[in-house]
């Protein structure tokens, strides 16, 4: 997958390896922006309270 | 024959290549989840900490400054005239802020926001610190009672467990600073309500102190217990009078701030 990813950048060698960062570093920001904040939901909430049983 | 063994040999190649490309993007996808999930993780307790940590410290400094006149560059001795009864704020409306928490204990220019409420989307999981409603408020005789995280969500409550007899526990709302003690901790299970008594695990007793109760959860990374820490009232000082010397630093940085 990632190979065949890496085939279709165009470009010689640095152009590729200056797109892949910047994929990388526009999905990780995609991710801590907005998919990480959306899955914290789904953990189990961290109660620190007293009463709740 | 020869040729029908080479096509079929080939056939055989390409169908394994293939299968073994299929595998391939299988496992990768995989890793990626992995990957990712490590990747919240790092995310959820360390990064959005800090994030949170520092929109937390920011959102105190920004309350302190909006009730400071001057008065937070006078530095007030410890050894002073009788402030006398300490005015008591009016309870406030959900999840608004209504004081600031600062415990010298918890590094030198630690300050927290006090909302009003426990909810752990409106209050907890953002602003910090979490009053009990229906407890008392700063310098009331009773139980003023506050929950916040031990870890994560800006960890406001991480160095719970480090209190030492006689830490100072400041409130500062737009009335002045209320002084507590620290006393004690204890350690309960989650259901330990008694703690948020006026008087803490004396259900029905008519309160004569001013006690502060802090709770959180206990082990670290964990909800099976809650830690509670108790201190009492010591001593307020009007915010006309000025900051109390041991956070007049603090006090000052936002005055110049």
């Amino acid at each position: 997958m990632y190979a065949a990813l890496w085939r279709l950048l165009p470009g010689p060698l640095w152009v590729r390896i200056i797109i892949a960062t910047v994929l990388l570093a526009g999905v990780l920001t995609g991710l801590v922006l907005w998919v990480f904040p959306w899955a914290e939901q789904f953990t189990a909430p961290a109660e620190v309270t007293v009463g709740q049983s | 024959m020869v040729l029908e063994d080479g096509r079929r040999a080939a056939r055989r190649r390409k169908r394994a290549g293939r299968r073994s490309m299929v595998v391939g993007v299988i496992g990768e996808v995989f890793v990626t989840g992995g990957v990712v999930v490590l990747l919240f993780l790092g995310w959820q307790l360390w990064f959005n900490n800090l994030v949170l940590s520092n929109s937390q410290q920011v959102e105190a400094v920004e309350l302190q400054q909006s009730w400071d006149k001057g008065e937070g560059v006078a530095a007030v001795p410890l050894e002073r005239a009788d402030p006398g009864e300490p005015l008591v704020t009016a309870v406030p409306a959900n999840a608004v802020n209504f004081g600031t928490l600062i415990v010298p204990r918890f590094g030198a220019d630690y300050a927290r926001p006090i909302a009003e409420g426990i909810g752990l989307e409106d209050v907890l999981n953002k602003r910090g610190v979490g009053h009990y409603p229906g407890t008392q408020m700063p310098g009331e005789v009773g139980n003023f009672a506050l929950a916040a995280h031990r870890t994560g969500w800006g960890s406001p409550f991480i160095d719970v467990n480090k209190l030492q007899l006689g830490d100072s526990i400041y409130i500062e709302t737009e009335d002045g600073w209320y002084r507590y003690v620290f006393r004690s901790l204890e350690y309960v299970a989650p259901t330990g309500v008694g703690v948020l008594d006026p008087v803490p695990q004396e259900s029905g007793v008519t309160p004569t102190d001013r006690i502060i109760t802090l709770t959180s959860c206990n082990p670290l990374n964990s909800v099976s217990e809650r830690i509670i820490a108790y201190g009492v009232y010591d001593t307020w000082y009007p915010r006309s009078e000025g900051a109390p010397v041991e956070i007049a630093g603090l006090a000052q940085v936002q005055a110049a701030g």
